[in-house]
């Protein structure tokens, strides 16, 4: 599986988000609380509406359309209505960049 | 147009999906991420000061009208009690199931399942069906929160000012809840997943009430009713005026909130009973913004929004035209003009959806 140089390390603000398209596919890339980057699918498993929009609060991203909230660091949706798990992928730093591994 | 059909299972309903209507884009003015990420920003204490604002305030006229109870000392306290349970209880409920009232979680969950009885709401029904609201505002058969449907009913209105039809139909509900979990039309907007939690709370909804009653009965004093239940009735007045105004006389079946939802300015007590809503296109283009930074979204997208109403009189003289128009015609809405420094309205886009929003229709 090949890995996607998505975006600078200084792109994203601590305890923030971006949003990043590839091939066709939309993901979320966080800058957590930690300093570590993680990255998951990029709209929301209730009604599709992108994340990147959303607040990040800690470990949570909440959806910008009805507030369901998911830790993104696993992906698991935390509060209603989202009741379907977010897709997460594997993240490293190689020097300023942020690559993701794009299945 | 023409005739409209409410139901989640109509023709409207097929329509509003078989049109793309309800896959579509919303409309929200453009704000830079680093102003969005400060009102978005959660905090617990300006929640904590109302709460205990509103819940202090509703012992204190609880037990004036306690005390006072056999006399005519006794109304302004239940007049002012009613408010707060039967008015506040909608406003805390609404805010509290975006969980955007405070940031702890906790805090939000136990406001919410106060306030959802109080207003006699079922907290997991209910969840669910606002979450379409703000999908598909106004969309005919898929939003289940219509508060004025066409053609305009005013009996119904009148009634519902003391709650009448919103009382009558809980309780119906409330026992099927209880005993066999949502309803057929529930079942179209709450996953199944959440069918149970449904029956549980109406279980306790419904033992509630029947201890009040119990109570009653043992006291032979219908004051236990004054404090549990009669207010939904006595005091519903404040949030059926203030939900009317939210939508009430606008355009339906169009996505951008500018058109179909009203921001009303307001004086001070009446936006402390409905907690900033009266910035209602500010909410609905942006839910994830708690109630107490409205009023600073409002100053930061004003020049993108159709002017607000300056007061809630000013509200009821540009709506209740339109709904009593409404009564004989249902196509016609009032279209609001936005100032020279806003993006247009999408005119494209709704007049390409087949049988929508008919452009003569509009004032």
């Amino acid at each position: 599986m090949p890995w996607i140089d998505a975006c600078a390390t200084d792109d994203i603000d601590q305890e923030d988000l971006i949003r990043f398209d590839h091939a066709g596919a939309t993901y979320a890339i966080y800058h957590g609380v930690d300093g570590q980057f993680y990255a998951t699918a990029g709209t929301c498993t209730h009604e599709h509406v992108h994340l990147c929009d959303g607040l990040v609060m800690d470990f949570m991203i909440e959806c910008p359309k009805h507030n369901g909230q998911f830790d993104y660091r696993t992906g698991e949706a935390m509060r209603a209505p989202v009741c379907v798990n977010l897709k997460t992928f594997p993240v490293r730093v190689d020097g300023s960049r942020v690559m993701i591994e794009v299945s | 147009m023409g005739k409209r059909d409410y139901s989640p299972f109509g023709a409207d309903a097929k329509r509003a999906v078989e049109s793309g209507l309800t896959a579509a884009e919303w409309y929200h003015t453009e704000v830079p991420r680093k102003v969005m990420k400060d009102l978005m920003a959660r905090s617990d204490s300006p929640a904590i000061r109302d709460t205990i604002v509103l819940y202090g305030l509703m012992l204190a006229f609880a037990a004036g009208g306690i005390a006072t109870w056999g006399s005519l000392w006794t109304v302004p306290f239940w007049l002012a009690y009613g408010v707060l349970y039967g008015s506040a209880s909608d406003s805390r409920w609404h805010e509290c199931s975006h969980g955007t009232a405070f940031r702890t979680p906790w805090m939000n969950n136990a406001v919410y399942q106060i306030s959802s009885f109080m207003i006699m709401r079922n907290p997991a029904t209910w969840r669910w069906s606002h979450a379409r609201h703000h999908s598909e505002t106004y969309l005919v058969g898929r939003d289940p929160e219509i508060a004025v449907m066409r053609p305009t009913e005013v009996a119904k209105l009148i009634l519902n000012f003391f709650g009448i039809l919103d009382v009558l139909k809980f309780f119906p509900t409330l026992v099927r809840n209880a005993l066999t979990g949502p309803t057929p039309e529930e079942k179209t907007f709450v996953p199944e997943s959440e069918w149970p939690k449904v029956q549980r709370a109406a279980r306790i909804h419904l033992a509630i009430y029947l201890a009040t009653a119990a109570f009653v009965v043992a006291t032979g004093s219908i004051l236990p009713l004054m404090v549990i239940g009669l207010p939904r009735i006595y005091g519903a007045w404040h949030h059926v005026m203030t939900g009317l105004l939210q939508h009430g006389g606008l355009a339906d079946n169009v996505i951008d909130h500018r058109l179909n939802s009203r921001t009303v300015l307001m004086n001070p007590i009446s936006r402390f009973i409905y907690w900033n809503m009266n910035y209602h296109v500010e909410h609905h283009m942006f839910p994830m913004v708690p109630y107490h930074a409205l009023p600073r979204l409002h100053q930061a997208i004003k020049d993108d929004l159709p002017a607000p109403n300056l007061s809630i009189a000013a509200g009821f003289a540009e709506m209740w035209p339109a709904l009593r128009r409404q009564m004989r015609y249902e196509d016609f809405f009032v279209k609001r003009d936005l100032p020279p420094t806003a993006k247009p309205y999408r005119e494209d886009f709704h007049q390409d959806v087949p049988g929508i929003m008919p452009a003569n229709a509009a004032e």
